[in-house]
């Protein structure tokens, strides 16, 4: 047992906090007040490799092990959870790549990440269907060498900027999650069109978009597994990113306990600061043992992977607690500032909208409790 | 014409950790505090991979210190691009005469076209090691070395370097900051040059970057087996912090307040 971090993991890690300090952070809140899409600061990302992380060695890839992954997406959540969600959304979108792909299909679908920067989006949701994945309605119908794709996804993150779509669709709706595949759609086929820009609450410098395809045509080629695999691919998938989620919690909650903690040293009421109080200590102790916590749980989702184990269980109480803890850490700092901490003047509002979203994609908090009963209540 | 540049990495506290001095005035508290590279170094060792960039050669960076240094020396250094390192295994105390004496004694091995250090490190402020080594060597120098372009220009973004290499290659031009203003001069090779921190933004050490450092060539040497003898000529006495600011205080009204400023503070 060892909880140091090795040496290169730390310069990793050196590397992407410096980043989100200097290059990130002083963008933080124009991107999120104007909800627009941080383009050349999601480059400079890509091109310091702090995307397309799981892509593998032998495509070109860094094939970078999932705790330094992990540890690398605490920073970029520090620096902005909205960017950070743009930035990890090509390994999202690559991994159903990474894991069911043939090594043709790798290195026509995952080498160009490699050579230039380019943008994936990972399409599982759909209006109708959100937890219940299964209930998918984006049908392909097979004809000859092609799928013909119709059908509505939904919260499609990057989807307005993606040059390449990672696309769950059924053969058949009746057969439930039987039915899925997963199809890779190359650039702007025929008949897909990228809605508009959603408006949220929070997390606002990733694009959001709805993708509405009809009748687009999808070479059988570009499947990735066999018809009817989707569902445990998207499962797989989810189970890889979910430590990555639950790490921008911790990234947001270690913003707001910083921010915290600096103001209630220089607020002054009643005569000191209010650092000084025990209501305002308690809270701050309780981030901070939270947050540790909720790290120390997902460094182990990220071993388990790296270990070769598999990681369902205990990467969903990761997402669990740490979505939860980011939520009430975020919560508590603007209770600190007090009047101000609910003013956009100053900077922990952007979190607790931002933290907001963890407990919801990805698995909602109530997802993540249902995984963890299942296992523990099989067989 | 390939360049061969030698360039140094001190290990420094990190600037944003928060500095205490010890009990008994000696030193600092070095319990807890975060190190990086001086950033002066980082800006040297920037340069010199443009340079390389644009001539070709080898980039070789020195650390001095006890077997932490290695961690700067990996990254950012050899992140960032630098092609190998040489480290000064050495634990105790050293002064800036001992650190030129181990540096001359390398580029006496290594033989370099040009050795950039920072023009000072942020930890003690010394800014001498440049000067000694150049003197040692017997070497053109060029402190301060600045540019005339501003780091949000179109020549900085195109990553240029600033120190200008001549169409023959023995000389360089360097753009030096002086009081009040620049000065432009040319220095025959081999020379040592110190960085300003207008010289350069220094990259970010790549994640590709970071994972190739991990093998990247790393020599140990010793002051012994380079015939440095790294006794000091200096030694720090005492060290305190500066006076603590002392609250200001409210006067009754202007014509106090035009008294005070007139014969206390004599501001006007």
């Amino acid at each position: 047992m060892n909880f140091a971090l090795p040496d290169d993991i730390k310069a990793l890690q050196e590397s992407a906090r410096k980043f989100a300090r200097e290059v990130m952070r002083p963008k933080a809140a124009h991107y999120d007040e104007k909800s627009e899409f941080p383009k050349d600061i999601i480059r400079q990302a890509a091109e310091l490799g702090l995307m397309n992380m799981t892509l593998p060695a032998a495509h070109g890839g860094n094939e970078l092990p999932h705790l330094a992954q992990a540890v690398i997406a605490e920073e970029l959540a520090w620096g902005c959870a909205g960017m950070a969600t743009s930035m990890i959304a090509n390994d999202l979108a690559l991994l159903p790549i990474v894991l069911g792909a043939t090594a043709e299909q790798k290195d026509k679908f995952l080498k160009p990440f490699t050579e230039s920067f380019k943008l994936a989006s990972f399409c599982l949701t759909e209006p109708g269907a959100g937890s219940d994945v299964a209930g998918m309605r984006t049908t392909a119908r097979r004809e000859g060498d092609f799928y013909v794709v119709n059908g509505q996804k939904q919260w499609i993150t990057n989807g307005e900027y993606a040059d390449q779509y990672t696309l769950f669709c059924t053969t058949d709706s009746t057969r439930k999650h039987k039915g899925i595949m997963c199809l890779v759609i190359e650039g702007r086929p025929k008949g897909l069109t990228v809605g508009k820009h959603e408006n949220k609450m929070g997390q606002r410098a990733s694009n959001t978009v709805t993708l509405t395809f009809e009748d687009v045509k999808v070479p059988v080629a570009n499947r990735i597994g066999n018809e009817g695999e989707g569902f445990l691919l998207a499962m797989a998938t989810l189970d890889n990113s979910r430590p990555l989620t639950a790490m921008f919690s911790v990234g947001i909650a270690r913003a707001a306990m910083e921010h915290a903690i600096d103001y209630a040293k220089q607020r002054q009421q009643f005569g000191k600061p209010i650092a000084e109080f025990q209501a305002i200590q308690f809270m701050i102790a309780d981030m901070a043992a939270d947050i540790e916590a909720s790290r120390l749980l997902t460094y182990k989702s990220a071993w388990l992977l790296d270990d070769g184990q598999r990681n369902t269980l205990v990467s969903s109480y990761a997402k669990r607690f740490a979505a939860d803890m980011a939520m009430k850490a975020t919560t508590d700092a603007v209770q600190i500032y007090g009047g101000y901490g609910y003013s956009r003047e100053y900077p922990v509002e952007k979190l607790m909208r931002d933290a907001k979203l963890i407990q919801i994609y990805e698995g909602t908090s109530q997802v993540q409790r249902l995984v963890i009963a299942r296992e523990l209540l099989k067989g | 014409m390939p360049l061969k540049i030698l360039v140094t990495a001190k290990r420094v506290e990190d600037s944003e950790s928060k500095i205490k001095v010890n009990p008994a005035g000696t030193g600092i508290v070095l319990e807890g505090l975060k190190f990086k590279i001086n950033p002066f170094d980082e800006i040297a060792i920037e340069e010199a991979l443009r340079l390389t960039a644009k001539h070709g050669g080898e980039v070789v960076v020195v650390s001095i210190g006890g077997k932490e240094v290695v961690e700067q020396l990996r990254s950012p250094a050899l992140a960032m691009g630098a092609n190998r390192a040489i480290w000064v295994n050495h634990v105790g105390p050293m002064d800036q005469l001992g650190i030129a004496a181990c540096l001359q004694k390398i580029c006496e091995k290594e033989k370099p076209d040009l050795c950039i250090l920072g023009k000072q490190a942020i930890d003690d402020d010394q800014g001498q090691v440049g000067s000694y080594l150049a003197e040692a060597l017997g070497w053109s120098q060029a402190t301060f070395a600045s540019k005339e372009e501003s780091l949000e220009s179109e020549a900085e973004k195109s990553k240029a370097p600033a120190i200008k290499l001549s169409a023959d290659g023995k000389s360089v031009t360097v753009v030096r900051e002086v009081d009040g203003g620049l000065q432009t001069i040319e220095a025959t090779l081999p020379a040592v040059a110190t960085t300003e921190l207008r010289l350069n933004q220094p990259r970010y050490a790549s994640l590709p970057g970071i994972m190739k450092a991990k093998t990247k060539p790393l020599e140990e040497v010793t002051p012994a087996s380079l015939g440095v003898d790294m006794t000091p000529h200096i030694t720090v006495v005492k060290m305190t912090h500066p006076p603590a600011r002392k609250a200001g205080i409210k006067v009754a009204d202007v014509p106090a307040l035009m008294d005070k400023l007139k014969n206390e503070a004599r501001a006007i």
